[in-house]
């Protein structure tokens, strides 16, 4: 499929942050810990506890093992973008893969958004948005100073497109 | 008018008004009635419909509106002021619908829509009444782009907007004729034949709400304790089915619901679709304006169009007959957006070519417009689709009937299912298809309810490619076309990914 003129999925060129698969673990193990604490909390405060309940404990255990090993890793791999002179593109999904694309001309908004643990980390989450409903693109972990100057950039590009097909 | 242009609801309100308030409360003062003792009933009731009348009259006292250059405003309440403020420029729709009681008074609740939604609420201003002259200077003069000041938008695809003025233009004020049943002037697009009428019975939906009006009834009138079987005619007709052999009674049971279904199926067409007429006013809106009892007037900017859909359920596709629906930026679906009653294919298929055109496309695509098939592997995916739910219900069965919780002539009747998954699966494959042509992008998918959507290509605002793990096995993606019109994305299912990337890159910007 990558002949000479058959136009090919563009696969969008830049991985984010290489922090980000640290953001990742950390937020993946806080999450699973909140999960594991509440369900121990509550089999403990059970008067007659069910019988098998340090295995189901622990099998949620080793799941939330799994996921905040494999995943952070498996995430720096999938997640991709790419703003180029006239398109925003992004790629992402674990089972299900999602590529995106908003030109420039129908940006409306640039958002950044950091929360305390990206702050932490040094990142940010880029949010573009165009007048469909169907949901913005997010390009999530993002290098914080990087994602400035790309805000900037496509603010100043969007506001020389004229138009947003609303 | 007061001097800085603020002004009433009608007076005629006044009237209407209590009496929509009565109505309301009925429940409260069934209550009231009951709660007071027997000797201060009539007291109690009295003071509650003061207290009811008195909030009507207030609304009506507090509610002001006005219309200046940039915005316009409403302001209401007396407890909990309230004052709405929206930007002309931003103003998308303006409705206006009449009830029975309201036609009485000669007078329309006139609806602004934004088209934005804000948690989950629609954004619009209502002034709940008007009179229909009124209502008509509103609307002509909301949706008047020349005479609202707007920020410049040079690639909307659509016509070139005449200049903005930046002033108000005094003659959009003027009064304008009389809102008449069957619309203002501006240049007819389609009106209502009554040999449409045939298709009213193949809205499926129509038929099945008479059977639930029926039973609706059935249950309000034991719980206030009628019993239905004493009633002369029921009880005669019980009689008469009891004497007939079960086949016989459940036959002309079916076939009087039947009847009644299609009998209030043609009702409730004719209710909604009376003196329907799609046009086109000098002012670049379509205009629909329909409804016997209800009459209501929708308008929709030109500007705003992005394609039409054309939708056929099963039954109205047996018939040849479909509906029309506008694709538009902030109209949403549903209701609002229909432009046609369901009708003939031919007629739909007319009037979208017509109104595509107005859009400022120039090739509207033609009636027997080939569509590009999808991969083979499209139809296994529709296939297993379809198939998997049906073998999953009878094997369900069969083993619910095997461990005894069940007799075994379900799963038996179930297998049924399966041949007609199979057609289901065929029917969804053969309507697969897409096709770009010059001005459009057109995709058709579905069987049960099928739906042909028209987008216009400069109303492409994006692109999206999913691919799931299935569909990266048999080497295909689902595109989304991304719009600011109605759905917001319109999906191109399972065709194969160099597909994909040609949609892709022939949309780009």
């Amino acid at each position: 499929m990558s002949g000479q003129g058959v136009p090919v999925l563009r696969q969008p060129a830049h991985r984010v942050s290489r922090r980000a698969v640290a953001w990742w673990t950390v937020r993946a193990a806080a999450g699973w810990l909140v999960a594991l604490v509440v369900a121990a909390g509550a089999v403990l405060a059970m008067p007659d506890r069910p019988g098998g309940w340090p295995l189901a404990l622990g099998g949620l255990a080793v799941l939330a093992a799994a996921h905040t090993a494999v995943m952070p890793g498996w995430r720096y791999r999938v997640h991709r973008w790419e703003a180029t002179a006239d398109a925003v593109y992004t790629q992402a999904g674990w089972l299900t893969q999602e590529w995106r694309v908003a030109p420039m001309s129908r940006i409306q908004t640039v958002d950044t958004h950091r929360g305390p643990l990206q702050q932490v980390f040094g990142l940010a989450t880029v949010t573009v948005t165009t007048a469909s409903a169907a949901g913005p693109l997010h390009i999530e972990g993002l290098d914080a100073r990087l994602a400035g100057e790309l805000v900037e950039r496509l603010t100043a590009t969007t506001q020389a497109t004229p138009g947003d097909a609303t | 008018m007061s001097p800085d242009g603020w002004l009433r609801l009608n007076p005629k309100m006044l009237a209407i008004a209590p009496a929509q308030e009565v109505v309301k409360f009925v429940p409260l003062l069934v209550v009231a009635a009951l709660a007071g003792g027997r000797e201060n009933r009539g007291l109690v009731l009295l003071a509650a419909v003061g207290a009811v009348v008195g909030v009507g009259v207030l609304r009506w006292l507090t509610t002001r509106y006005r219309v200046t250059p940039e915005r316009m405003e409403l302001r209401s309440g007396l407890l909990f002021r309230q004052h709405h403020s929206v930007p002309r420029d931003r103003i998308r729709t303006v409705d206006v619908t009449a009830k029975l009681l309201h036609r009485a008074f000669g007078l329309g609740v006139l609806r602004i829509g934004t088209g934005r939604h804000e948690r989950g609420r629609e954004d619009e201003l209502v002034l709940d009444a008007v009179s229909s002259v009124e209502a008509e200077r509103l609307r002509v003069a909301l949706l008047d782009r020349t005479a609202a000041p707007r920020p410049a938008s040079g690639t909307a695809a659509l016509p070139a907007d005449a200049p903005a003025a930046g002033q108000l233009d005094p003659a959009a004020f003027q009064p304008v004729p009389a809102w008449r049943p069957g619309g203002a002037a501006g240049t007819e697009l389609a009106r209502l034949s009554w040999a449409w009428l045939r298709f009213a019975p193949l809205t499926v939906l129509a038929v099945a709400s008479v059977g639930a009006l029926l039973g609706g009834v059935w249950q309000l009138l034991e719980q206030a304790g009628v019993d239905v079987t004493d009633v002369g005619a029921i009880e005669g007709a019980v009689g008469w089915l009891r004497a007939r052999p079960v086949v016989a009674a459940v036959g002309s049971v079916a076939a009087f619901l039947l009847v009644a279904g299609v009998l209030g199926a043609l009702a409730r067409y004719a209710e909604a679709w009376w003196g329907f007429r799609l046009s086109r006013q000098p002012d670049g809106t379509l205009l629909v304006s329909r409804g016997l009892l209800t009459r209501r007037s929708v308008s929709l900017e030109e500007r705003r169009l992005r394609g039409v859909e054309v939708e056929e359920p099963l039954l109205l596709r047996a018939g040849r007959g479909a509906r029309l629906n506008a694709l538009a930026t902030g109209s949403g679906s549903g209701d609002r957006s229909a432009l046609l009653p369901p009708a003939p294919l031919a007629e739909v298929n007319r009037v979208a070519a017509a109104v595509l055109a107005t859009a400022g496309t120039a090739a509207p695509p033609g009636q027997r417009l080939r569509l590009r098939r999808h991969p083979r592997a499209a139809l296994r995916r529709r296939m297993i689709r379809a198939v998997a739910p049906a073998v999953a219900a009878v094997l369900g069965l069969a083993v619910a009937a095997r461990a005894q919780a069940l007799p075994y002539w379900p799963a038996v009747a179930a297998t049924a299912l399966v041949p007609l998954a199979v057609l289901l699966g065929l029917d969804r494959y053969r309507n697969l298809g897409h096709r770009l042509t010059g001005e459009h992008l057109v995709i058709r998918s579905g069987s049960l309810v099928r739906q042909t959507v028209i987008l216009g290509r400069s109303g492409i605002i994006g692109w999206r490619v999913s691919r799931s793990v299935f569909q990266r096995a048999a080497g295909l993606a689902t595109a989304t076309a991304v719009t600011a019109a109605g759905a917001g994305g319109y999906q191109v299912l399972d065709c194969d990914l160099a597909t994909a990337a040609e949609l892709v890159a022939a949309n780009r910007g």
